[in-house]
């Protein structure tokens, strides 16, 4: 089995991206240990291989190996495909690239870039998780990682929109906003995409899906591979730049965010020709606009930050301004905000099986925030947090509930609308 | 040649040259890395990236609130062993005498028994980390050689130093011999270790914190 892994390749795949900043990193490193603590794996689990800074070794041995001033002398890091396969379950099972160890890292090293790196070379080198890989190579397929293809959206937004009684725009010709959608949420949460449709009909916003490109998600980016992510990223700005939008929404998916808004440009080459806004920061404008009315929500609620939304994405406040005035009984968790704990689900590690058992005691101590603050449900904005959640409380046969932030804004609209 | 000769003499001049031959080749070779040029969007309230740096740079000298349990201890001692050795090499009236020898700056010295009693709660420090190193499992697991032998030429500087101060062990001579060699060895082993990290750190405090004040993460 060593055979089929390619070291080289790894090393090759790594070096051919090596920027200042990524070199730095990985030389950087005090061995100080104090990523270990911030880590929900290490937390949860309490074994040291899950200390973010050991899960750089074999990448920073490689890139060593190549780099040795002494190589030639046979005195360059030693790193053999036993190692690569080792590492492979710490790279992608146990490392949601949250970035809750970058915060307290004190050389400022931040290791989350280098994991998305390292996956790449991983994968180059012929390793990766099957089914990280598989729904990758679904989203290039199909459109989707889980087989939504441009008809069945056709057939499922025609279907929402019938059973809901909300028109759904999908393929308008041309609209000042192009609505994305994660393939999670329209086979598991539905209701999250009607819920979308509603608030954006409620503000009387010009808006379209499009079957050219309406997956958010980059499970590319997530089991690193970059055609793929590319692929992901040039289809979304095809559809944009068909209907002329001038604004893209994320919608409730952290990482769909993070690569859209922060990564995608950085992958074309070139600035996007639109804004990106995660469906939260666009309902922040609306509010800020006078443009959505609310009920009060009177039960009592807290909220989950999804990694890529707060701690690296910048729109920790978005929320919590939706929340305000609307959630008469909102209570903040300790820690919160971009040091918040992450889900265990995020990165790509939802969707890969064998790394079940240690997400399920990662959302303890999820379960043990939620339950300091006493309040009956725990609200979040990404429908990969809700998935990871939804299953280790079934797991844990957890009592607390669950719930989409969209959801339940647009459950509270009032009626009318809010067209100005 | 006295052993005292050769340390004052040959053996410091190689150390330094090869000091600053490490420092230049280890930052110009990161430095002449190809850039990343961040195309997306910042947002509007985005600092400059000077001033995201230097803010990112003052932000991790401590550890934010909900970290600071788990991490005041480990960042306290940090601080001691770092701000002690830079007490000690500035603050010595002999290691002033040093320097402006090579490049002709001086500045007034701290009293000597004052310098003292810093060595030594700095070599209690240095200890103390190299104890925490030894018993985690976490920093046993993820140490090198490396780390041993970067606090290893850390320490004797100091120790030997103290030794020469207080007459202790042997003749004068020897003593200030022995420390000049370790400092020579902490020299030439600095750029080429962990101990670059005095000067990455700069590259990896600032990057971070221009990647995430321009996306508006206060962090």
């Amino acid at each position: 089995m060593n055979s089929s892994v390619d070291v080289e390749a790894a090393a090759r795949n790594f070096l051919a991206r090596t920027e200042e900043h990524l070199v730095s990193y990985l030389e950087a490193c005090v061995h100080c240990g104090t990523c270990a603590e911030a880590c929900h794996f290490y937390a949860a689990s309490g074994n040291p291989k899950h200390t973010p800074a050991y899960k750089l070794v074999p990448i920073a041995k490689a890139y060593r190996r190549q780099k040795f001033p002494l190589a030639w002398l046979g005195l360059a890091p030693r790193i053999g495909p036993s190692d690569l396969q080792e590492w492979e379950e710490l790279l992608f099972d146990t490392c949601t690239m949250c970035g809750r160890c970058t915060s307290v890292c004190p050389m400022g090293i931040d290791i989350a870039s280098i994991v998305a790196g390292a996956r790449q070379a991983f994968v180059a080198a012929g390793l990766g998780p099957k089914d990280l890989l598989a729904a990758a190579d679904s989203s290039r397929d199909h459109g989707s990682p889980l087989g939504l293809t441009a008809q069945k959206l056709r057939e499922r937004m025609e279907w929402l929109a019938d059973e809901h009684d909300v028109p759904i725009a999908l393929d308008k010709p041309r609209a000042e906003i192009l609505l994305t959608i994660s393939s999670i949420e329209v086979m598991k949460y539905p209701e999250s995409v009607v819920a979308m449709a509603k608030l954006l009909n409620h503000a009387g916003a010009d808006w379209t899906l499009s079957s050219k490109g309406y997956e958010a998600t980059n499970f590319g980016y997530l089991a690193g591979k970059a055609d793929v992510a590319r692929l992901m990223v040039e289809r979304i700005v095809a559809a944009a730049e068909a209907v002329g939008a001038k604004t893209v929404i994320v919608p409730e998916c952290g990482h769909a965010f993070g690569v859209l808004r922060w990564s995608a440009a950085n992958m074309l080459g070139r600035a996007l020709p639109f804004a990106v806004l995660h469906i939260s920061e666009y309902l922040a404008q609306l509010k800020r606009a006078g443009r959505l009315k609310l009920r009060p929500l009177t039960d009592s609620i807290t909220y989950h930050d999804p990694c890529q939304i707060s701690r690296r994405g910048g729109a920790t406040e978005d929320a919590r301004y939706l929340l305000e005035g609307f959630a008469e009984d909102f209570r903040e968790m300790a820690p919160t905000g971009v040091y918040n704990w992450c889900c265990g689900g995020g990165g790509g590690v939802q969707a890969i099986g064998r790394a079940a058992d240690l997400r399920h005691k990662v959302f303890k101590i999820k379960m043990d925030q939620v339950e300091q603050t006493g309040a009956g449900t725990m609200v979040s904005s990404c429908s990969n947090c809700r998935l990871t959640m939804d299953e280790s409380k079934e797991h844990w046969k957890w009592g607390g509930g669950l719930a989409s932030l969209v959801e339940l804004l647009a459950d509270h609209l009032e009626s009318g609308g809010a067209r100005t | 040649m006295s052993l005292l000769e050769f340390a004052r003499g040959p053996a410091l001049e190689i150390a330094l040259g090869a000091f600053a031959f490490g420092v230049a080749w280890r930052l110009l070779s990161l430095l002449a890395l190809p850039w990343s040029r961040d195309r997306s969007v910042a947002r509007p309230a985005a600092p400059s990236a000077l001033a995201a740096a230097a803010g990112g740079f003052v932000r991790r000298m401590w550890p934010a609130r909900p970290f600071r349990r788990s991490d005041l201890w480990v960042t306290l001692n940090g601080h001691v062993y770092h701000i002690g050795l830079a007490i000690v090499v500035f603050g010595l009236a002999q290691h002033i005498q040093f320097i402006k020898g090579l490049f002709g700056l001086q500045w007034p010295n701290l009293p000597t028994g004052l310098v003292s009693l810093v060595s030594v709660i700095t070599l209690a420090s240095l200890t103390v980390a190299l104890a925490r190193r030894v018993v985690s499992p976490v920093l046993r697991l993820i140490s090198t050689a490396n780390d041993y032998f970067s606090w290893l030429v850390t320490a004797l500087p100091v120790a030997t130093g103290l030794l020469a101060q207080s007459h202790l062990g042997a003749r004068y001579e020897t003593l200030l011999a022995w420390h000049l060699l370790s400092v020579a060895l902490l020299l030439a082993w600095f750029p080429y270790g962990k101990l670059m990290h005095a000067f990455l750190v700069f590259l990896t405090r600032g990057e971070t914190a221009i990647l995430y004040r321009r996306r508006g993460v206060q962090s």
